[in-house]
């Protein structure tokens, strides 16, 4: 006890706060809350708004009107939204499994440049994120666009005649999903395949495997990380994208997400909005779960 | 022609690039013959060429020049998974993904061996190593020691004729070094298979090895069985490296045979001694001396080569005593073995007591200097 505190008038020992300071339980509560705190105002409580919502109901007006129902999500189960949401769920797929294909081969020439290359090249991916991404958007739509860039210079090179009118069209919307995830894919996959070292495939050689088989029993395994963390960068938010196949796909294409905008911003049927956002959230879960539970992910995540 | 050795290397060079631009000799023109079923070591510090002269023998470096040749057959381009070697890794290389059965089995799988024979010569080669009832833990649940074993056993469990392996013990602390050492002697012994092994480790070298390998700057110096690298170094270098020496520079002043004499510079006094490479007379030399051969006694002896020195300083080690001298203003040491159980150091050993040392000629080495 300092000098000071000995000095000082004592005061009454609350036995009770005294209890509560020693308590490992309440310090580590303690210490979380901030993030706790965040966390329910900003995560937990929205949630549980929107799943109250969507059992309620759309008044004459626009307005919320509190009777639960489930009518909603008997509504989703109309063949229209079942085709909606089965679409969505083929542009998520689509878009994962391309970036996949076009990323692997890319994030592994990457990661076996020599060093300067690779900042060179990671840079370059990184790039096109400074700008912003609705202005990428309409840059591919001046591309596509009939009469565009590239229907001139098919035109000109003399391998088409008539404009291709790739744009309005569901090809249009994955060429810019899969521009635009592109890079959440190579990333991750890039980071894990970095991390081979090469006496690994030295020695998988030295033990007989020829080049081929190095790749599936070593470098695909030890890369699962990899893909596991660019599937779930690119699935999640390709499931519920609405900005790039509006703009790009135009009236005839319509996805989940467009479905809740509209159901916010033009229907104002809240309820049936949030609805479908449940409807995106389960499934995007389900997905998920299924998928990283087959490729035995447990704590290995760490890419 | 097979038989005649397990590995050649015929006037090997490997040449690379230094980020500098400039060319870079890592193996300057060796050659090398490695006997059927010998230990054979390649020792030398770093940066002397003997991991890249492994790399070439296993496939991982092609050489610039000379060629690389295994039982007899020129290797020429071939890959690694192409040739009758294995490597045990320096830092183990195993495969984390995957348990100690399957890295073990991994070579007999990419033989397309069947399953029952993968798992019987699985479990010879895990009990050859110790490593008996973790087959099914992966790498990262084992210990440093324990990684290694599965390194050696993933190599072994291919029965190749060579096995080569790259500084095995490196990562492993002193104990368990020393007891790896025996045990690695008495598997090879064991196989009958030739080890190709290389070290830093002169001490390690010595005790597991037939022949040796003594390599620096990309050329091997001296090859030869461990007694005679001790005993009969050729050049300083060697001399030096292995174990420790005393050595007085001087100009040859005769020759009779392998005897020479040799004139010191600091003393302008001559010393007789054992040549082991071609001098001639007026050839700048080194005598070289180990400290362990010199015979230390506090009277003159009536002996050639009996120099009077004075102790600067003696140190006590148990089983030993170094003693450090001046001789005529040269410094030089002596290893005297504490072969009786004195409780009183001896008069000789104090500091600033006269004595008198003689190098018996046939320990005395004349070198040429390199």
């Amino acid at each position: 006890m300092s000098a000071r505190e000995a000095s000082a008038p004592p005061h009454r020992r609350n036995a009770v706060l005294d209890r509560l300071r020693e308590s490992r339980i309440f310090q580590g509560l303690a210490l979380i809350s901030p993030a706790n705190i965040y966390l329910f105002f900003f995560m937990i409580l929205p949630l549980a708004m929107i799943v109250v919502l969507s059992f309620q109901s759309r008044g004459s007006y626009g307005e919320v009107v509190f009777r639960f129902n489930a009518t909603n999500y008997t509504r989703l189960l109309d063949p229209v939204y079942a085709r909606i949401l089965v679409y969505s769920l083929g542009v998520g797929l689509g878009t994962t499994v391309i970036t996949m294909l076009i990323g692997y081969p890319l994030a592994y020439y990457i990661a076996r440049s020599p060093a300067r290359q690779r900042s060179l090249l990671l840079f370059l991916i990184l790039v096109p994120f400074w700008t912003n991404f609705v202005i990428r958007i309409y840059a591919w739509i001046m591309i596509l666009r009939g009469g565009g860039l590239l229907d001139s210079l098919l035109q000109w090179l003399g391998i088409t005649q008539e404009p291709l009118g790739l744009l309005y069209t569901p090809t249009a919307v994955m060429i810019g999903m899969v521009y635009e995830f592109l890079p959440f894919m190579v990333l991750p996959l890039y980071t894990s395949l970095e991390k081979i070292e090469n006496a690994l495939l030295e020695a998988a050689a030295d033990l007989g495997a020829p080049p081929w088989r190095a790749f599936l029993r070593v470098t695909l395994p030890l890369s699962v990380p990899g893909m596991i963390a660019g599937t779930i960068l690119v699935f999640i938010p390709a499931m519920g994208m609405f900005v790039l196949p509006d703009l790009m796909g135009g009236a005839k294409t319509l996805l989940i997400g467009n479905v809740i905008r509209n159901q916010f911003l033009t229907a104002r049927d809240w309820p049936f909005g949030a609805a479908a956002s449940m409807i995106l959230m389960l499934m995007t879960l389900l997905l998920t779960l299924y998928y990283t539970r087959r490729a035995g992910f447990s704590e290995d995540l760490l890419v | 022609m097979p038989g005649e050795y397990a590995v050649e290397l015929r006037d090997v060079v490997k040449r690379f690039v230094t980020p500098e631009g400039r060319d870079l000799e890592a193996v300057n023109h060796v050659t090398m013959h490695i006997r059927n079923g010998e230990f054979f070591s390649m020792l030398g510090p770093s940066g002397c060429g003997k991991t890249t002269s492994l790399r070439l023998i296993a496939g991982f470096e092609w050489p610039s020049s000379g060629e690389v040749y295994i039982e007899g057959e020129p290797q020429g381009h071939r890959p690694p998974f192409l040739r009758p070697v294995n490597t045990v890794f320096q830092s183990y290389a195993l495969f984390q993904h995957m348990t100690v059965f399957e890295n073990v089995a991994f070579g007999l799988e990419m033989e397309r061996a069947s399953k029952e024979e993968i798992r019987s010569r699985v479990g010879r080669a895990l009990e050859m190593v110790r490593l008996m009832g973790l087959d099914r833990r992966h790498p990262k649940q084992l210990s440093g020691g324990q990684q290694q074993r599965v390194a050696l056993a993933r190599a072994i469990v291919k029965t190749p004729n060579v096995l080569l392996l790259d500084e095995p013990l490196g990562a492993l602390d002193l104990k368990l070094r020393k007891d790896m050492q025996l045990e690695l002697k008495a598997l090879q012994q064991q196989l009958g298979i030739t080890f190709v092994y290389v070290t830093h480790d002169q001490e390690e070298a010595l005790t597991m090895s037939d022949r040796i390998a003594v390599m620096s700057q990309g050329k091997v110096l001296q090859m030869g069985p461990a007694v005679e690298i001790y005993e009969r170094p050729t050049t300083r270098f060697v001399a030096d490296f292995i174990g420790e020496a005393n050595f007085l520079e001087g100009r040859v002043k005769s020759l009779k045979g392998d005897h020479a004499v040799v004139t010191i510079a600091a003393w302008g006094t001559d010393i007789a001694g054992l040549s082991t490479t071609k001098i001639e007379v007026g050839d700048k030399v080194a005598v070289s001396i180990r400290p362990e051969k010199v015979r230390l006694s506090d009277a003159p002896a009536a002996v050639e080569n009996c120099l009077e020195c004075v102790v600067s300083t003696s140190t006590y080690i148990g089983s030993d005593t170094h003693v450090y001298l001046d001789v005529r203003g040269q410094r030089m040491k002596v290893w005297e073995q504490n072969r009786t159980s004195r409780l009183d150091p001896r008069s000789i050993y104090r500091a600033g007591a006269t004595a008198w040392i003689t190098l018996p000629r046939e320990n005395t080495l004349v070198l040429a200097t390199d």
